[in-house]
């Protein structure tokens, strides 16, 4: 079956229920637990380095986490960059401050805006991840709310939670055993808004992303820009297991990402009866295969060392070939495993290739006694890496016979995913003893649910309602960071073209934009003024583009001024002139064909006064001048 | 509303929003009800207004108790590892969510497991308690039992402090105890049940030291904010110079015996780098020195204040003071008279600085040759808090004023150094 069409059985025989975990970055002055600022810094202007290292301790009940586990075991160097914008908070070398109240209170107000019910007392904890993206081994994480709603088409989805967290620090690079952080992110206050797994289609998936992002861009005080927000989706299916998909970057790819990896799931169980038809069966046994490769030519190995090691997977022949993702195969799953010790793998489904050569690849199988249904896994690294890396491959191996393991999986570029860690469970929370919990006050949550924004969907239908315009319209400018002075222009010039105005507040900008005009120089007033002056019929509503750009180019000139300067002032006296003109010479015209004469000649009058003159207006005086003519015979 | 304890599992339902929690009851100091929800979040819960059912009750919550029987390693050094209420091996109480000591062998070896590898360990806690509450009497405790674990053939001792007076105990059991073996104290700037703690790391690195021939008693801390060395400081000049960050112990007016490198991170591959001489292992012979003066005083002299404090203490009847002086080492010149008094009477009274950094040297101003002349007692370059135990310690052992002002002056475990470099400032 081909690989895309799969999933199309229809999500009630697959089962698949989803869940998104939205992460949106807060716009306040300091971060959440220390006063640096909020910014994003210049990886050059970097000016301390220093090195640490984490262990997986014990939650309060005693267990160690098993994401942080898996984790350890890279034992990885962690290096940290540090700006002048950064301070001993983010370096871990002095207990953080208070909760950031600018960003409980910006919290609260999208609670109240999802119809979640706050929490009394908010109480920070210590989430481990000890990844090396918190210099202290744990996220600083506070549930804020719960219980919340939202409507699709499709069916209510549940809000569970509404956390107030800390951003992490930013991974620049990974360098052999080493990892790079930067620690300007570290810290930026942000919410994480989880859904229960109502979801049943990725294009409600979609739509869900959607609705949370406007909700919270409504308040005026989230983060705008690339990575600013991320998504996670969780996806299980019938017979699959609950994988979580980190960081997906664009709104656009949750749909891909959820058919994907429930594509993967599908495949995988395929794949687990397969393997037990067969009775395949994982070999423990880790072989030094540095003899066969004494004078290769792969350069990954040489790279090694020509260190290289292997195991045998019996029966799994063609298994790892087999592409259970767009552009990745289970082999491929396998060496991401691998890679986390710093060893590549290859493996017989996909040898001779990469400078490997067939005469070796039949020494490999004959070293395990391997049959044509047999895979020979080999990786190139130093012994101590390379049996970590296989006995992590072996792990997994034994797993495809078994179940479809759950997971953490970081979410490509290109709609699959890679594998990243176990699941992480409850083991890893307890509290963080350094931060004292919030009260939050009913007269502080009631001034909060009094000042509540309005919401997109809410403005979309007032303006519907009050201003006539159609869903389009009312959706692109109720979206739009200009609706403000959207109301501001129809509150004061309420006579001009309503449609006018949202194209050119919406429209008519992206247009500049892409033209490469600098439309920042245009400031609120220039339009309340270019509406002003049509309202006052000064010119017509053809030319207000004109104006505009007019003015952007030169900031100082009011818009009177502009106009003039155009030449766009319309002396009802000259046009009244110029009509006669027309008429006067198109007499016998008129004469002949009544008043409908006036279409045609309409045209010719525009052509001299486009811009210049209301349409209406010109329409009106012909109107009334070929009347006049055709009176007096 | 139905009764609960800490530990119950409870579900709660607010009569205003309806909104339903359930959760096991935490222990908390404020008057929200705070229950720990199945995610792992705590949150906290008005009691007001609200409909509590206690779904099951407390006892089933322990968390896992891990015995493992350790088998002594032949051809390891046996290291005695005494607690006095550090956090090398503390861990949250789930309950109360609060860091406590835990200390037997086994909890040790759990936390720190490469500790294993560099030496067969003996655990035992002496005491515990907060640093802060550290007294002269809790150091002849701790005197007597580093000295005892000796005895019983310990190749090195590791005393686990609380960081904050962790610089007065090691000086007072440089004063105290004559070592033929290593002697390391150690403590952690972050909490031992945070991944980033540094307890791991310093416990690593004092054990090395405490396999080492250094027979002196030393401070082993993190030397940086990276992970990447440990220094070794003599007990008699080291000082906490920062409330929080892991470099905060250096040594002032010395230079640190050397440095531990933990930046390969595997036990075989830790290497020295020795940047001072020291007293080598089996050098001394093992001596308890321990009778103490606690009935002494560290004053800070600042800008005017009264010298009536200075009375106050004698008439209180203290037997030696520790003046904080200002620069060279001054106190202002009303000071003189009780200074002269109080030396009269008996009570010694000796000379530091409140710049740490540099020696006394009374000699250069009127007002220092007038204290001298008092017959004020130079404390050299030692720090404050080591001045005010070597004090103690000599009170004890002699009290008569030259003999006093001998010892004082003399270098006993090495508290005054003889030629200062530029180092550090």
């Amino acid at each position: 079956m081909p690989i895309e069409s799969q999933h199309e059985k229809g999500s009630d025989i697959i089962g698949l229920k989803a869940g998104l975990e939205i992460h949106q970055q807060l716009d306040t002055k300091t971060k959440l637990f220390c006063n640096c600022p909020t910014t994003l810094r210049d990886k050059k202007d970097t000016i301390l380095a220093f090195s640490r290292y984490l262990r997986a301790s014990k939650s309060e009940m005693g267990k160690v986490d098993e994401a942080a586990r898996a984790e350890e075991q890279y034992g990885r160097t962690i290096i940290y960059k540090g700006y002048d914008s950064t301070c001993l908070v983010e370096y871990d070398e002095e207990p953080p401050r208070e909760l950031n109240r600018e960003a409980i209170a910006i919290s609260l107000e999208v609670a109240l805006l999802l119809n979640m019910n706050p929490i009394d007392g908010i109480h920070t904890m210590r989430k481990i991840v000890i990844d090396g993206s918190n210099t202290c081994g744990f996220q600083r994480t506070a549930l804020v709310a719960t219980g919340g709603l939202l409507s699709t088409e499709e069916g209510p989805v549940r809000v569970d939670s509404l956390c107030l967290e800390e951003d992490a620090a930013q991974k620049l690079e990974a360098e052999g055993e080493a990892v790079v952080y930067s620690l300007d992110r570290l810290g930026i206050p942000l919410v994480e808004i989880c859904t229960a797994p109502d979801i049943k289609t990725a294009e409600q998936a979609v739509k869900v992303a959607e609705q949370l992002g406007m909700i919270l861009r409504s308040t005026g005080n989230v983060k705008r820009g690339l990575g600013t927000i991320r998504q996670d989706v969780n996806v299980s299916i019938e017979g699959g297991a609950r994988v979580e998909l980190k960081g997906v970057q664009n709104l656009r790819l949750i749909g891909e990402i959820v058919n994907n990896e429930v594509v993967r799931q599908l495949k995988l169980i395929e794949l687990k009866s397969e393997l037990n038809k067969r009775c395949a069966k994982v070999e423990h046994e880790i072989k030094d295969l540095a003899a066969i490769f004494g004078v290769t030519t792969s350069r990954v190995i040489k790279k090694a060392g020509g260190a290289v090691f292997g195991v045998c997977l019996r029966g799994f022949a063609g298994v790892l070939g087999t592409e259970i993702q767009p552009g990745r195969r289970f082999g491929t799953e396998l060496a991401d495993f691998a890679i986390k010790f710093g060893a590549g793998l290859m493996h017989t489904d996909e040898l001779p290739a990469y400078g490997i050569t067939a005469e070796e690849v039949e020494h490999l199988k004959r070293t395990f006694d391997a049959t044509e249904d047999d895979c020979v896994v080999i990786v190139a690294a130093d012994e101590e890496r390379a049996t970590k890396a296989l006995k992590a491959v072996l792990m997994r191996a034994e797993t495809a016979m078994q179940e479809i393991p759950k997971e953490t999986r970081r979410a490509l570029p290109n709609g699959s995913s890679a594998y990243m860690r176990p699941l992480p469970g409850a083991a890893r929370m307890y509290p963080e003893t350094d931060v004292p919990p919030v009260e939050i006050e009913d007269a502080w949550l009631e001034y909060i649910r009094a000042n509540l924004p309005e919401t997109f969907e809410h403005r979309k239908e007032r303006y519907k309602a009050k201003f006539g315009l159609n869903d389009e319209l009312a959706d692109k400018i109720s979206r739009n960071s200009n609706f403000a002075l959207f109301e501001r222009i129809m509150e004061s010039y309420g006579d001009v073209p309503v449609t006018l105005v949202v194209r050119t507040l919406t429209d008519t900008l992206v247009e500049f934009m892409q033209e490469g005009l600098d439309v920042v120089q245009l400031t609120d007033l220039h339009f309340l003024d270019v509406f002003k002056q049509l309202s006052a019929n000064t010119f017509g509503k053809e030319a207000v583009p004109d104006i505009l750009k007019f003015v952007a180019n030169k900031p100082d000139l009011s818009i009177a001024t502009a106009i003039d300067e155009i030449g766009l002032k319309s002396d009802t006296g000259e046009i009244e002139q110029l009509i006669d003109g027309i008429v006067n010479s198109k007499k016998e015209f008129i004469r002949e064909k009544g008043e409908r004469a006036v279409g045609p000649l309409m045209g010719v009058a525009m052509k001299e006064l486009r811009g210049k003159v209301d349409g209406e207006l010109i329409n009106r005086l012909l109107l009334e001048k070929v009347k006049r003519v055709l009176e007096n015979g | 509303m139905q009764k609960f304890v800490d530990g119950d599992r409870i579900r709660l339902k607010k009569e205003t929003n309806n909104a339903i929690y359930e959760g096991v009851v935490m222990p908390t100091a404020s008057r929200d009800i705070v229950i720990k929800l199945d995610s792992g979040y705590n949150i906290g819960i008005r009691p007001e207004n609200v409909e509590l059912d206690v779904i099951n009750s407390a006892g089933s919550l322990k968390g896992e108790i891990k015995t493992e029987i350790r088998a002594v390693k032949e051809g390891l050094p046996l290291l005695s590892i005494l607690s006095t209420g550090g956090t090398i091996a503390s861990k949250v109480d789930y309950r109360t969510g609060a860091v406590s000591p835990q200390f037997s062998t086994d909890d040790i070896l759990d936390a720190i497991p490469e500790l294993g590898e560099i030496a067969n360990i003996r655990g035992k806690v002496v005491y515990s308690i907060l640093s802060e509450n550290m007294r002269a009497e809790y150091w002849r405790k701790l005197a007597r039992e580093v000295y005892n674990e000796i005895n019983d053939g310990a190749d090195g001792i590791i005393v686990t402090h609380g960081t904050d007076t962790m610089g007065y105990t090691a000086a007072a059991l440089s004063f105290m105890v004559q070592t033929p073996v290593p002697v390391v104290l150690v403590g952690s700037q972050r909490s031992s049940d945070r991944p980033s703690s540094d307890a791991a790391m310093n416990a690593i690195c004092t054990a090395k030291v405490a396999c080492s021939d250094i027979a002196e008693v030393v401070v082993v801390m993190h030397g940086s904010t990276s992970d990447d060395f440990c220094l070794i400081h003599r007990g008699t000049k080291v000082r906490k110079l920062h409330t929080s960050a892991r470099a905060a112990f250096q040594s002032v007016n010395d230079i640190p015996i050397g440095k531990v490198y933990y930046d390969a991170r595997d036990i075989e591959g830790m290497r020295f780098e020795f940047d001072a001489t020291y007293i080598k292992r089996a050098e001394k012979e093992l001596e308890l020195r321990d009778k103490f003066e606690d009935k002494c005083g560290l004053i800070k002299y600042c800008p005017g204040a009264d010298p009536a404090i200075l009375d106050f203490f004698i008439s209180q009847g203290y037997k030696g003071i520790v003046l904080e002086g200002t620069g060279l080492g001054h106190v202002s010149a009303d000071w003189i008279p009780s200074v002269a008094r109080a030396i009269k009477d008996g009570v010694p009274v000796v000379m530091t600085s409140q710049c740490l950094y540099g020696s006394i040297c009374d000699r250069v101003y009127d007002t220092g040759r007038d204290l001298l002349h008092a017959g004020l007692i130079e404390g050299a370059d030692m720090l404050p808090e080591t001045a005010l135990v070597k004090l103690m310690w000599v009170l004890g052992q002699t009290i008569e004023m030259a003999e006093v002002r001998r010892l004082m002056h003399e270098n006993i475990a090495g508290e005054i150094t003889a030629r200062r470099g530029l180092i550090h400032i």
